[in-house]
């Protein structure tokens, strides 16, 4: 298990905040301005980054991701350049922040499971998330993760039943990822009522953190959640601004969205 | 016979690769399924509509001219293209509707390529009153005109979708997405023998009361089973359907047609089975179409219903195992192929049908007189007729020019 994730939420439980995980495309709008966006994201108050690596088909983001994802691809982006180039040159920047690989599973399995989980461990990555692997399909490379030291973080879903999410959050590695959201990444101007009861149950049964994501874009969304969870990830506001104004509007939002989760 | 080696899985290929907020509608839906396909008033309910609405059996006709022309077995046609809406898509669609409405959900999404399926779904909407939207690739929305009024007219809603290719595998992507957002009421009619488990097991099932039906057929037609059956392949649905009751006999060639497209050397082709690699694509693993850093390449088919670059996990394992024989038509071949059909036997097939009658005169050489070969005529050619016309049309049989 990664130390430095667990490092991190340990900080912030100490300086009384919420920790922000911050989303943001590898590659978008190229590989070497991506690192400035990362960087961007840190300096704003982001404690755990994560870096997503662009997918042909990804079934689980909304337009603004959809969008980055075809920019990354005709940059070049792949998950080989992202370990090789993007991932050091982050982690030069921001030595104290763990770094998440966000993809899909198809990028993985065409570098091979094993290969993947070396070369992403060399570089640096503490932790990935793949939205298209279940439990069910993930014993083979939680395995091959865990004999490295890479965190496979798992996702809960507002349509999880009670006993499936308590299962999913007690075997969690890193944090476990809270799906707020029926839907794909984006941002909602309102978040579920009953978005509250389910992080308390997972979070009850979680070995590790339990942060929510999907659809979180504002500081006041930020505060309501972290009375319940240990920290939110932001992902669609922050790509847009970068994309539309440029980094420094996406350490703005980072800020704001931080004070938010101060407590 | 089955080839299904746990709940979802075909050897290496099946599962369920999905977003965690579909796992539970997906678990429901295997179980939904499981007491609807035990419960005989379904499968009689299914079973009647297919008999008083679709046209079911659909027949086995004799293809003389094409089996003299050909030189080699008599060649046969299992006419899916007379069943109501013009194509196998019709089967599937009526049982999922049927299991969605019999699940309470309230409303229905699909996807579709060359349209077909969304005409089916959307029939089956009409038929049993929900409401439907079908989402289409915008490129395919351009050059399957007429199926989209079909669509439309019979009350669907038909959603273009801009991103990636413009074609089936976004269309699939965004049905998907849909239903991620609107998962407890909405049930996603999948169209091919595709996607996370259940669909496979789900959709070929609907499809194989064709290769039962032709078992049948057969043995009153000629007393026995047939030599070989050949049906086209994209993601797959009619081929599974046609082929998969005759999995366990061991005397009957099992073909399967991939799209060709331009030349399995150009990189614009639908040959999947031939060409791909092991990947995930939809929710399943199977062989998929994708460079060496897992990125999905687009296919290119003269066809919108081949032109897909995964296949069903079933028939990943099938053409993988050895039992099913992969063969390839390329775009003009399968045009020369329509022309054929027109001009020798009065029908005109879909270019994806096409692409089986491509690879039937070999086969019929191959297996010799006395032989009987069967062709799955999984749909008619009236969609395409913009397509192929644009091409310009051979000069009349028996005309002096």
């Amino acid at each position: 298990m990664s130390g430095e994730i667990a490092q991190a939420f340990a900080q912030a439980k100490a300086r009384g905040e919420g920790v922000l995980v911050t989303y943001a495309m590898a590659g978008d709008p190229d590989l070497p301005r991506s690192v400035d966006v990362f960087a961007a994201l840190v300096e704003g108050g982001a404690d755990v980054l994560e870096i997503g690596v662009a997918f042909s088909d990804p079934i689980a983001d909304g337009p603004v991701i959809q969008g980055a994802a075809e920019r990354a691809l005709k940059a070049g982006s792949t998950l080989k350049r992202v370990l090789d180039e993007v991932v050091p040159a982050v982690r030069k920047r921001c030595p104290q922040t763990p770094l998440v690989i966000m993809t899909y599973v198809n990028l993985i399995m065409a570098m091979g499971e094993a290969r993947y989980a070396k070369l992403a461990r060399e570089r640096g990555v503490s932790g990935t998330i793949l939205p298209d692997l279940p439990p069910e399909e993930s014993a083979s490379l939680r395995a091959t993760f865990d004999a490295e030291g890479l965190d496979l973080i798992p996702l809960c879903a507002p349509t999880t039943p009670p006993a499936r999410a308590q299962a999913i959050a007690k075997e969690g590695r890193g944090f476990v990822y809270c799906v707020s959201v029926s839907g794909v990444t984006g941002m909602r101007a309102e978040l579920p009522p009953d978005l509250s009861q389910r992080l308390d149950l997972v979070r009850k049964a979680a070995t590790v953190p339990v942060v929510a994501g999907f659809g979180i874009s504002t500081a006041e969304q930020a505060r309501m959640l972290s009375a319940h969870a240990d920290g939110v990830v932001v992902g669609s506001v922050l790509v847009h601004a970068a994309h539309t104004e440029g980094p420094e509007a996406a350490k703005a939002l980072c800020a704001d969205i931080k004070r938010g989760l101060r407590r | 016979m089955t080839t299904e080696t746990a709940a979802g899985r075909f050897g290496r290929y099946g599962g369920r690769y999905v977003p965690e907020t579909l796992v539970p509608a997906l678990q429901e839906l295997e179980e939904a399924y499981a007491a609807a396909s035990a419960d005989p008033a379904f499968r009689e309910e299914v079973a009647r509509v297919l008999r008083e609405y679709v046209g079911r059996p659909t027949t086995l006709t004799p293809a003389r001219r094409l089996t003299e022309a050909w030189g080699g077995a008599n060649v046969w046609l299992k006419r899916e293209d007379l069943a109501h809406t013009g194509a196998h898509k019709i089967n599937n669609t009526v049982g999922q509707v049927l299991l969605a409405r019999r699940m309470g959900k309230k409303r229905i999404i699909a996807e579709t390529g060359a349209g077909q399926h969304g005409v089916a779904t959307a029939t089956a909407c009409a038929l049993f009153g929900l409401p439907c939207e079908v989402y289409m690739g915008a490129l395919d929305v351009e050059r399957q005109a007429l199926n989209v009024f079909r669509m439309r007219a019979l009350g669907a809603v038909v959603r273009p979708v801009e991103s990636g290719s413009r074609t089936l595998k976004d269309a699939m992507n965004e049905a998907m997405r849909t239903w991620v957002s609107q998962v407890s009421d909405t049930h996603y009619v999948i169209g091919s023998a595709a996607g996370p488990h259940p669909y496979p097991t789900v959709v070929r099932d609907f499809q194989a009361v064709i290769g039962r039906e032709l078992r049948t057929q057969a043995q009153a037609a000629f007393g026995g089973l047939p030599d070989a059956i050949i049906a086209c392949v994209g993601g797959g649905s009619n081929a599974i359907g046609v082929l998969h009751p005759f999995i366990g006999d061991a005397s009957v060639r099992l073909v399967g047609v991939e799209a060709g497209g331009h030349g399995l050397d150009t990189k614009q082709h639908g040959a999947s089975l031939t060409l791909g690699t092991e990947g995930v694509l939809h929710g399943s693993r199977s062989l998929v179409l994708q460079d060496e850093d897992g990125q999905i390449q687009e296919a290119h088919s003269i066809s919108a219903g081949l032109d897909y670059p995964g296949v069903g996990p079933e028939l990943a394992h099938l053409a993988k195992t050895g039992r099913m024989e992969v063969r390839i038509a390329t775009d003009d071949e399968a045009l020369a192929a329509f022309y054929e059909v027109a001009r020798l036997e009065g029908i005109l097939p879909a270019l994806e049908t096409s692409h089986a009658f491509a690879r039937g005169r070999e086969l019929a050489r191959e297996l010799g007189a006395g032989k009987h070969l069967v062709i799955n005529c999984s749909g008619r050619g009236d969609k395409d007729v913009a397509t192929i016309s644009a091409r310009g049309v051979p000069p009349p049989v028996g005309v002096k020019a």
